[in-house]
């Protein structure tokens, strides 16, 4: 794991071996093995969602049985939610750039990071253990939803403790991050001065610090219910299967808050890069991260308004949704405002950033038509759902991850790639992900249910194109692993500003060395963007 | 077909499309607005011909601008949301009731006098009221051309309500995961004039006909979802060739034992389904069926199953 562009100093060459990066604490290294850990979960999910795709061609079996879509479909949902999506850009970019971002040199407390890292591989394992014990993965959906999950004789169990046990490794990196905001930025670093990526980190944690408990109790009363027969969920033996829905949704709304902040908040850091100028708005985007935070608490409910639950409260839920959707427009707004007479390099990250804005719309004014009772009430489980969420995660926080892989690449590894090709590679992901979901929404409106392994065949068209753009997708995530691939080991040496950022990170070595800094750090009076200090 | 082109196949139809004329209207703008400024700014402020940035760090007027503006735009969007919904939760006092039952995976609907159908037969132009009832798990009653849906919950009695306005066939579709044959739980809506719709419920001779009463009884508790009667592997063993069939089941202290099937053990695997369960099925997915299969309805069914070799 030593091959990127070496300098003596850089935390690469400290020490070598396997045993000195699976038990370092330094956080760059920690950043480092979450990034192959989780990018490997990433394959296996995109590989499950492609089988998907491939069986939702036609109309009846194609590739393989009703019982095992099931599971993939579940195992897709479970990879790329618990192991992808929600660690992806905190544990990866937090990790690594967190410290550097705001000046000091490490993390609060480094072990429990360490530790956090092995929950996370050992949440992991108990998820792919239920592929080869019992009776195959679970066939559940992602949600886990009682009574079914109680019922059914697949290893939900197996699959519930993996996401409890994930639970804690999200737990412990929130903890971490918001003591490390709170204690250990740099002397001259006031809250204000603090770049947009730190503040949406620091909204995120705390939602995985309150949140994410209640989805390990829930998680755990389903696992009670199952090995014990508690009634809690099941009404044959007693219990509510509505209750399970909202302790789920306690948890899970907030959850898509966890998975798409840290992304609007590396958006916010790579505008001004390539814009070369100040943000615009800078405290609005700040608050709007901290309102999306707390607002997102009290949404839950527009995920059962099909449910049963009562009339009043759907209408509550619905209009509380709708608030949350204005803090989201204020940061669309102040992102496209910071390109107002910028001096606007285009480069490969900014390429994303523009796809990441385009995308994330359609997911948020897709969302509005969820939120809506009289919309939702046809759309709601149905493909248009499933388009919905992957604009938003996919569109959005997927291709704010790609971006920030490119945009921190050559900070990591001290080489760049070559952009032309990553250039072709953003493009066929582009393309490709948009022939993929925008049918879903099509699709959905007209009426198809989601989880659905056959379908009516009025429903064939826009499946087919669906499964093409699969591919396309498929082909343009290929060549963007090939080419950094290559660029780790034979890129251009980077430097250490290739591109004349204003951050922290971009004040030291490519690679950081292992304290982070080789000289203090400047730190401008202006704010984090200040491209007057030269 | 795009059913968004169906001109009001229910009551529902027109609130629930014009919400979605509404909020899809403003949001294509605002997404092609935005877009295209975002793109506007990017050719026009590139660096070749724009090399020095502005560093302009915000706009108080701008932010209130587009902090009000957006919440006075949602709040337009919650409004037709709720406007075109409230009608769905109030339920006339004189709407038809049926009754309907959901189970892995099937409808079953039950009308007030006593009539029996497993697809939805309603007069035109009139109220319907649907009771929704689950045997088993999470089902959700969907017609997308009726712009309706709400799940049914076991242990809980969900209502919906809807007037068929046009004459005609459409989809009912289960839109809640239910297991292996979630996307195989249609059935359909059929809307008839009132005087047919009368004469269709008074014929109450129609359900069965001359088939052999134990497949009827088969039919109507959806025993065919899991168990086929032409040899296939669903869910649960197929009915073909079962009777008197040597089978490997596991009992409850989960040795593994060998039965002939016989009258008694087929009514132990319909009262009491998961006290020995056939090896290679799961245990827990069916329910048993002590209150809805009679002593004679049993025997019915079990004399049809001797026939099926």
């Amino acid at each position: 794991m030593s091959i990127a562009a070496s300098h003596p100093s850089s935390f690469y060459a400290d020490k070598r071996g396997i045993l000195s990066w699976i038990f370092s604490t330094d956080h760059k290294r920690i950043g480092l093995l979450y990034f192959y850990a989780i990018f490997a979960f990433f394959l296996v999910g995109v590989v499950l969602g492609l089988l998907m795709r491939l069986e939702l061609i036609a109309p009846g079996r194609t590739i393989m049985e009703p019982q095992i879509y099931n599971q993939v479909f579940t195992l897709h949902g479970v990879i790329m939610i618990f192991l992808f999506i929600i660690p992806v850009i905190p544990a990866i970019f937090g990790n690594f750039f967190l410290p550097i971002m705001i000046g000091t040199d490490d993390v609060a407390f480094p072990k429990i990071n360490l530790l956090s890292w092995w929950i996370y591989v050992i949440g992991a394992i108990f998820a792919l253990l239920t592929l080869v014990v019992g009776d195959g993965p679970a066939d559940t959906g992602w949600t886990f939803y009682a009574p079914y999950s109680v019922k059914t004789g697949t290893n939900v169990t197996l699959a519930v403790l993996a996401a409890f046990i994930l639970g804690f490794s999200s737990i412990l990196t929130g903890l971490n991050f918001i003591v490390t905001i709170h204690r250990l930025r740099a002397p001259e670093m006031s809250w204000f001065r603090m770049p947009l990526f730190a503040w949406a980190l620091y909204a995120t944690s705390w939602i995985q610090l309150l949140a994410t408990p209640i989805v390990g109790i829930t998680l755990l009363m389903i696992v009670a219910e199952r090995v014990f027969g508690i009634g809690l969920f099941d009404p044959a033996l007693g219990g509510d299967p509505i209750l399970y829905q909202h302790l789920f949704w306690i948890y899970s709304h907030p959850a898509v808050y966890i998975m798409v902040l840290p992304a609007m908040g590396i958006i916010s850091e790579m505008i001004p890069t390539f814009a070369k100028r100040t943000i615009f708005g800078y405290r609005a985007i700040v608050w709007s991260s901290l309102a999306i935070a707390f607002i997102g608490y009290f949404v839950w409910g527009h995920h059962m308004f099909t449910s049963g639950m009562s009339g009043p409260a759907r209408v509550v839920f619905s209009l509380l949704t709708f608030l949350v959707a204005v803090p989201s427009a204020i940061k669309v707004f102040n992102w496209v405002a910071t390109l107002y007479q910028g001096s606007i390099d285009v480069r490969t990250p900014l390429l994303y950033t523009m796809a990441f804005i385009f995308q994330f719309l359609i997911g948020g004014l897709t969302g509005l038509v969820n939120g809506a009772l009289a919309t939702d009430v046809h759309v709601h489980d149905t493909y248009f759902v499933v388009g919905h969420f992957h604009y938003v995660m996919f569109g959005g926080t997927a291709f704010a991850f790609f971006g920030a892989m490119h945009y921190w690449f050559p900070k990591m590894f001290g080489r760049m790639y070559n952009e032309r090709t990553a250039n072709t590679a953003f493009t066929l992901l582009f393309i490709g992900f948009n022939i993929l979901y925008f049918p879903m929404l099509v699709v959905g409106i007209m009426g198809m249910p989601r989880r659905y392994y056959d379908y009516l065949p009025e429903f064939h068209l826009p499946n087919v194109i669906s499964t093409i753009g699969s591919w396309i997708l498929a082909a343009g995530l290929i060549l963007m692993i090939a080419n950094l691939i290559v660029a780790r080991r034979k890129g251009a040496i980077a430097g250490r500003n290739p591109w004349g950022g204003v951050t922290l990170e971009w004040q030291t070595p490519s690679p950081p060395p292992q304290h982070n800094f080789d000289e203090t750090p400047r730190l401008s009076e202006k704010g984090p963007y200040d491209f007057d200090l030269k | 077909m795009n059913i968004l082109l169906s001109s009001g196949a229910s009551n529902f139809v027109r609130g629930v499309d014009t919400s979605f004329a509404v909020i899809l209207g403003i949001s294509l703008f605002f997404l092609i607005g935005i877009t295209g400024v975002m793109i506007y700014f990017v050719i026009r402020y590139r660096k070749r011909h724009h090399p020095e940035a502005s560093q302009i760090r915000g706009n108080n007027k701008l932010e209130i601008i587009w902090t009000v503006i957006p919440t006075l735009l949602v709040l337009v969007m919650f409004w037709y949301g709720w406007t075109g919904y409230r009608p769905m939760r109030n339920i006339p006092a004189d709407a038809i009731p049926i009754k309907v039952t959901a189970q892995m995976w099937s409808w079953n609907f039950e009308y007030a006098n006593g009539k029996v159908s497993d697809s939805l037969v309603v007069p035109l132009n009139q109220a319907v009221k649907l009771d929704l009832f689950s045997r088993d798990v999470l089902h959700s009653l969907y017609i997308p051309a009726f712009r309706i849906k709400e799940d049914v919950v076991p242990g809980k009695n969900n209502k919906m309500w809807f007037i068929g306005q046009e004459e005609g066939s459409y989809d009912i579709l289960c839109a809640e995961y239910c297991g292996l044959r979630h996307a195989y739980m249609l059935s359909k809506v059929v809307v008839i004039p009132e005087q047919e719709y009368y004469e269709w419920l008074a014929d109450t001779t129609s359900v069965g006909g001359d088939e052999h009463p134990g497949l009827t009884v088969i039919k109507t508790n959806a025993c065919i979802s899991c168990h086929s009667l032409d040899g296939s592997r669903l869910v649960g063993p197929s009915f073909r060739g079962i009777w008197g069939r040597r089978e490997q089941v596991v009992n409850p202290e989960g040795e593994e034992i060998t039965v002939t099937v016989d009258g008694d053990y087929i009514r132990r695997a319909i009262y009491e389904p998961n006290a020995e369960v056939v090896k290679g099925y799961n245990k827990g997915l069916m329910i048993s069926y002590k209150e809805l299969i009679s002593e004679e309805e049993l025997t019915r069914l079990t004399e049809y199953l001797q026939t099926l070799q």
